[in-house]
């Protein structure tokens, strides 16, 4: 397995803080900002592990993942879900959209580290 | 005291709630004006035909001045003691328990509805946390910006040898970030502070607005004028009551008073006034005499001053159910929150657009009476292929027209305190019956 990890979320500084984490880990990690063209992004970097916010201007992180996993190139790229809300009804809707792992905002580093460590073993 | 020596008080408490004068129920009754003071500060025993026509006038049942509010007592009990089973209260000695202790029973009586009207209210309250979209908004900034600080300032105590530009960067993004919920919390504080302890900040801007028009009548002089234009309305907001109300408030307002206006223009007060002279209070007639769409009419009949056409009433509600505009009519109560009874005609006539709809209803429970509603839903914008058509649905509310009127649909306000049994359209169990 690859090393590409591809953060779709939409607060700068997030965004900043946890490329830094993984790419000190040795992930290669592309960003992506805004919802309307998040399936685009997916295609063109085709990465190995996916981090997407829920809540991101455009379009919802559900109806992305919905159409990553109608696109049979990445029904099974693995997709960490963020989420501001801890109800379980969005955990619930995250595990029906196929949300491999869901995390609820604010996060640690490390656990950010451990789950994208586990969601791609080699 | 002695039961008769209250029969007095009754009558004086009925003829303040019907906003009747001293003189004017003498005279109607029969009798002078000074002997009906007498009776209502208890000082005259009174009896027979002088009770009868009393109430006669009062538009009471004799009894209920006579024996007063022990069966109405009795009733609310009953309704206090609602679903309860097993060792709930003993509803066989109810009558007995009102009779010998009215005091204990009124305050149970009192405590029962002050727990409703509380419980409706947590109702609400809970709504607006759930579905508030400021509340929302600013808690969702929060938890971003605690995240990013969060993430960043374990970067900066976790990476060992970080270079300093990342270190400056990091530093610089933290207090962007603590900025940012410093302004967010702020933003939340004000808003938790003032909501109960100001009745203005509890209020939905729909309320302000409904205060508003209910503070002058629904009626706006200033709009009737033939000369009167969109700066009238802009008057009526530069007003010390509109500037008083919130900015999405006094939006509401302006929305509504324009409409007014077009209304008005479209149907001009003297006319119209001659028109209703000539046909009556007839919607539909007189939609068509003037050559106007229903709803304009309904909208308003309900803006004429009630010295002249009397009491109207009229709720509007948009494609979605949710009632926009609501001017009560006594005796018919509106919902200010939670959705309204799907029985309503308001909501049969969405269903088949254009088609008007007129009957007398009743909702069920305390203080309802029976109102000719008249409802028609029609288009309120126009549509495209790439848009729906918007529809609004409005239902006029006029005193009952009796029997001629036909017969009486049975409906409520909304589901919570509607005390209607097995009723198909019930979506959530009454809190003052069981039923679901």
């Amino acid at each position: 397995m690859g090393n590409k990890v591809l953060l779709i979320e939409d607060e700068p500084n997030i965004i900043e803080a946890v490329s830094f984490i993984l790419s000190r880990d040795g992930w290669e990690v592309k960003t992506h900002s805004n919802g309307h063209d998040a399936m685009q992004a997916v295609r063109e970097r085709a990465p190995d592990l996916i981090i997407l916010d829920v809540m991101l201007p455009g379009k919802s992180g559900f109806d992305i993942l919905q159409e990553i996993r109608g696109d049979t190139e990445f029904a099974d790229t693995p997709v960490l879900m963020l989420t501001a809300r801890g109800q379980s009804k969005d955990r619930e809707m995250a595990e029906r959209a196929g949300a491999s792992q869901y995390m609820t905002k604010p996060f640690s580093n490390a656990d950010v580290l451990a789950a994208v460590r586990a969601l791609v073993t080699p | 005291m002695p039961e008769r020596f209250m029969i007095g008080t009754r009558i004086r408490e009925r003829r303040v709630l019907g906003g009747i004068r001293q003189s004017d129920l003498a005279r109607q009754a029969g009798i002078s004006p000074s002997y009906l003071n007498l009776i209502e500060h208890n000082r005259r025993r009174i009896g027979g035909k002088t009770l009868l026509r009393l109430a006669e006038v009062l538009e009471v049942e004799p009894a209920l001045l006579s024996e007063g509010a022990e069966a109405t007592l009795i009733s609310a009990l009953r309704e206090a003691a609602g679903g309860r089973a097993g060792d709930g209260p003993e509803l066989s000695r109810l009558e007995e328990f009102a009779g010998r202790f009215p005091g204990w029973a009124r305050m149970l009586v009192d405590l029962h509805r002050r727990s409703e009207s509380l419980e409706r209210t947590i109702g609400t309250l809970t709504d607006r946390l759930a579905h508030d979209p400021f509340l929302a908004d600013s808690l969702h900034e929060v938890i971003s910006a605690v995240t990013a600080i969060r993430a960043t300032s374990s970067i900066l105590v976790e990476t060992r040898a970080l270079e300093p530009e990342w270190q400056a960067r990091f530093h610089r993004n933290i207090n962007e970030d603590s900025a940012r919920l410093t302004e967010g919390a702020q933003a939340l504080v004000r808003y938790l502070d003032g909501a109960p302890n100001r009745d203005a900040e509890l209020k939905s801007p729909q309320d302000e607005m409904h205060a508003f028009l209910a503070a002058h009548g629904f009626h706006f002089e200033d709009l009737e004028r033939e000369v009167a234009g969109p700066r009238d309305v802009i008057r009526l907001l530069r007003s010390e009551a509109g500037q008083a109300m919130s900015g999405a408030a006094q939006h509401l307002v302006r929305e509504v008073l324009l409409r007014y206006l077009e209304d008005a223009r479209a149907l001009p007060l003297n006319a119209f006034l001659a028109r209703i002279g000539d046909l009556g209070m007839r919607p539909d007639r007189l939609a068509e005499s003037a050559g106007v769409g229903m709803a304009q009419v309904f909208r308003r009949l309900a803006s004429l001053p009630e010295a002249a056409v009397g009491p109207v009433g009229l709720v509007i509600c948009d494609g979605s159910g949710t009632l926009i505009f609501r001017k009560p009519l006594e005796g018919f109560a509106a919902p200010r929150m939670a959705g309204a009874c799907p029985l309503w005609p308001l909501y049969q006539v969405l269903a088949q657009p254009q088609a008007p709809l007129r009957m007398r209803v009743r909702q069920a429970g305390r203080g309802a009476a029976v109102v000719e509603a008249c409802a028609v839903a029609s288009q309120a914008g126009p549509a495209g292929f790439d848009r729906p058509a918007l529809m609004q649905a409005h239902m006029l509310l006029l005193p009952d027209p009796g029997e001629n009127g036909g017969s009486i649909r049975e409906l409520g306000v909304s589901c919570r305190i509607c005390p209607l049994a097995e009723c198909r359209a019930r979506r959530e169990p009454s809190i003052i019956a069981e039923g679901f």
